[in-house]
């Protein structure tokens, strides 16, 4: 009888420490949250796309063949932080999601990072802009995959001035992704002699920038910039072309530019912009063959944006790293080191590795919008100017406020 | 002072946008007693209409601007006939619900099909460029604008309370039974009335159904409306 009770008492408790070890080693299920704007002024360049990417990124994984479960849910945003983090905390803790990823607007982007931090969850931002995701609000938690405002000011701004446009007007989305924009472009324009001559901030979406433009053109300053994103973007150059200030001799600086901006402004009035992308879908085969898939999967036909590819390489990356880590520790810091310890290395955005305070390093690319005549294709818009190397593009560590960097 | 003149002038040209978007549902609402949630989203299916016509058939913005509010109007006769005239003489919240329903199911199917972004439509030659006024540059699609909404706003006001037409509807507002008892003035009235591209004419030319609602006025004045503002976004 005793030895009886022993006996069960030893195989309940090796029972216990078998499926503990099991659940460490072995935990092959991942969920992740695709956070972002899906119906508002930046639902086209991230939104359901960026849920698709997802998904396409699960699928290419080949990590179901290997006995994973993988599963995508998405949410609204609407572009306010206070929906933003409540989605968040709800994912983490009644949905129990491991990864947040995608989130355009840095307003949103930013609370999020603050949660994720605290829940200590993986974040691959691929839509946000603000540089302050790996500088002075860094976490240990978070990859910055895409771009940046940083590299958006040393790439367009810095060729803009350096070819002549030393005065500025900044038109400014007033949050906080227009004020790291500007506030990095500043300091690239400054830095190489020019000058800020005003400025004017307008709220978040809005359709009618007369009254902006108007103060923009009696400036008289040389270039105009762009401190804003999507449908604000696309507005102000379609209006700024009906009050003729680009005939007028000021130029545009559209600081950020998406594909999908580019396709709702029309060449007509888009040709000739200069700006700055990590990522277009017609660069090479692997380029074209990943935006064919996903355009024949896309209710409207379009080719991925920047943001779109961004979460499909920075998930790809993110399975990479687990399946090196044969199991799902479910522990964020855990998985954004092992993600940070190996390169990056992808067909969208090439070879490239994610410093020690998140910012993933790539090559960034000058464009120019097509005239009409030299588009070949419904999507056919960007001619490449030039190539900047990641390391030239994304602030050096040096630079770095991030607390992650001082250990 | 120059800037005050400009935005004085950006102000001038807004209000008309504005009074063109609202022109319809003021009407719907003063005329036909609805409150016409949906008014923003056939106000787009116009828009859709004109940016059709011009990528797909190649008519431009002229040709548009008598089509797109023809085509937007049967729609409106459909909703209409189908949905709306069950809520005749019900209270108002029903028409709200009912029409706030109908703008998000067309929102997100013409969302879901053609994502969130504008969709480029050129200005007419005619109307490009812009001239100098000395204290700010007008675009001549702006300064049309202005024109169009004041001479529309103008036009409904007076078929409204000045012509027999106007008179007759609003009696029918009033008193649909009692309009319902000259059966041949109503009658006479159906031509008149869709010449004005079926703007009153469900209204009017259905004598007994008279009390029903009729969107496809809202439609047509949407659709005009929209028309001169869509080339903006």
């Amino acid at each position: 009888m005793k030895n009886k009770i022993i006996s069960s008492l030893l195989l309940g408790t090796a029972l216990t420490l078998a499926s503990a070890s099991f659940a460490l080693a072995q935990d092959k299920n991942v969920k992740i949250g695709a956070l972002s704007d899906q119906s508002g002024l930046y639902a086209d360049l991230g939104g359901p796309g960026s849920t698709l990417a997802a998904q396409m990124a699960a699928e290419d994984s080949g990590l179901t063949a290997k006995g994973w479960k993988i599963e995508i849910i998405s949410g609204d945003h609407q572009n306010k932080p206070d929906i933003g983090t409540t989605l968040a905390r709800q994912w983490f803790d009644v949905d129990k999601v491991d990864t947040i990823v995608d989130v355009p607007n840095s307003g949103v982007a930013l609370a999020v990072n603050t949660v994720i931090k605290e829940k200590n969850g993986v974040y691959i931002n691929s839509g946000a802009a603000t540089s302050d995701l790996t500088n002075a609000q860094c976490s240990p938690n978070t990859v910055h995959w895409t771009y940046d405002t940083y590299m958006l000011a040393h790439t367009t701004g810095q060729a803009l001035v350096k070819a002549g446009g030393d005065t500025w007007f900044f038109l400014t989305a007033d949050y906080a992704f227009g004020a790291a924009l500007e506030r990095d472009t500043t300091s690239v324009i400054t830095a190489n002699g020019g000058k800020i001559v005003g400025g004017v901030k307008h709220p978040l979406n809005t359709s009618d920038f007369s009254s902006f433009l108007l103060q923009a053109q009696s400036s008289k300053a040389k270039i105009i910039g762009l401190a804003n994103a999507g449908g604000d973007t696309t507005n102000s150059i379609k209006q700024a072309a009906e009050f003729g200030i680009v005939k007028g001799g000021q130029k545009l600086a559209a600081l950020l530019l998406f594909l999908t901006d580019v396709k709702a402004i029309g060449l007509e009035t888009a040709q000739g912009l200069n700006f700055t992308e990590t990522f277009y879908w017609d660069m090479n085969d692997q380029t074209r063959a990943f935006s064919k898939k996903f355009a024949a999967r896309m209710k409207n036909g379009a080719p991925p944006t920047m943001v779109q590819a961004g979460v499909y390489s920075g998930l790809m990356h993110y399975f990479k790293a687990l399946e090196a880590l044969g199991g799902n520790p479910h522990d964020g810091i855990k998985v954004v080191e092992k993600m940070k310890s190996m390169p990056t290395d992808d067909p969208l955005f090439g070879k490239g590795e994610i410093q020690p305070n998140g910012r993933t390093i790539h090559s960034a690319y000058l464009f120019e919008v097509k005239k009409p005549s030299e588009s070949k294709g419904p999507w056919d818009f960007y001619k490449l100017v030039g190539t900047v190397p990641g390391d030239q593009a994304f602030t050096p560590l040096a630079d770095s406020k991030c607390a992650l960097l001082k250990k | 002072m120059q800037a005050l003149y400009a935005q004085l002038l950006v102000g001038l040209i807004n209000g008309s946008f504005y009074a063109l978007l609202s022109l319809g549902l003021a009407v719907i609402f003063g005329m036909l007693n609805i409150i016409n949630f949906a008014h923003g989203a056939v106000y787009m299916m116009g828009a859709f209409c004109a940016y059709f016509l011009l990528h797909l058939m190649g008519i431009g913005y002229w040709p548009a601007l008598i089509i797109a509010p023809i085509v937007v109007g049967i729609f409106g006769m459909i909703l209409e006939r189908t949905m709306l005239q069950w809520l005749a003489g019900l209270d108002h919240l029903y028409g709200l619900l009912l029409t706030f329903g109908l703008a998000l199911i067309i929102q997100g199917v013409f969302q879901n099909y053609f994502g969130s972004s504008g969709l480029p439509y050129a200005i007419p030659d005619e109307l490009k460029g812009g001239m100098n006024l000395g204290f700010m540059f007008l675009p001549i699609y702006r300064g049309w604008v202005v024109i169009f909404s004041l001479v529309v706003c103008i036009a409904t006001w007076y078929l409204i309370e000045k012509t027999r037409l106007g008179a007759n509807l609003r009696a029918a507002t009033e008193n649909p039974k009692l309009v319902r008892a000259f059966g041949e003035t109503v009658t006479l009235l159906k031509c008149v009335a869709r010449g004005w591209n079926g703007l009153f004419s469900r209204r009017i030319a259905s004598g007994p159904d008279t009390a029903r609602k009729a969107p496809e006025a809202p439609a047509a004045l949407d659709w005009l409306s929209f028309r001169i503002c869509d080339c903006r976004w």
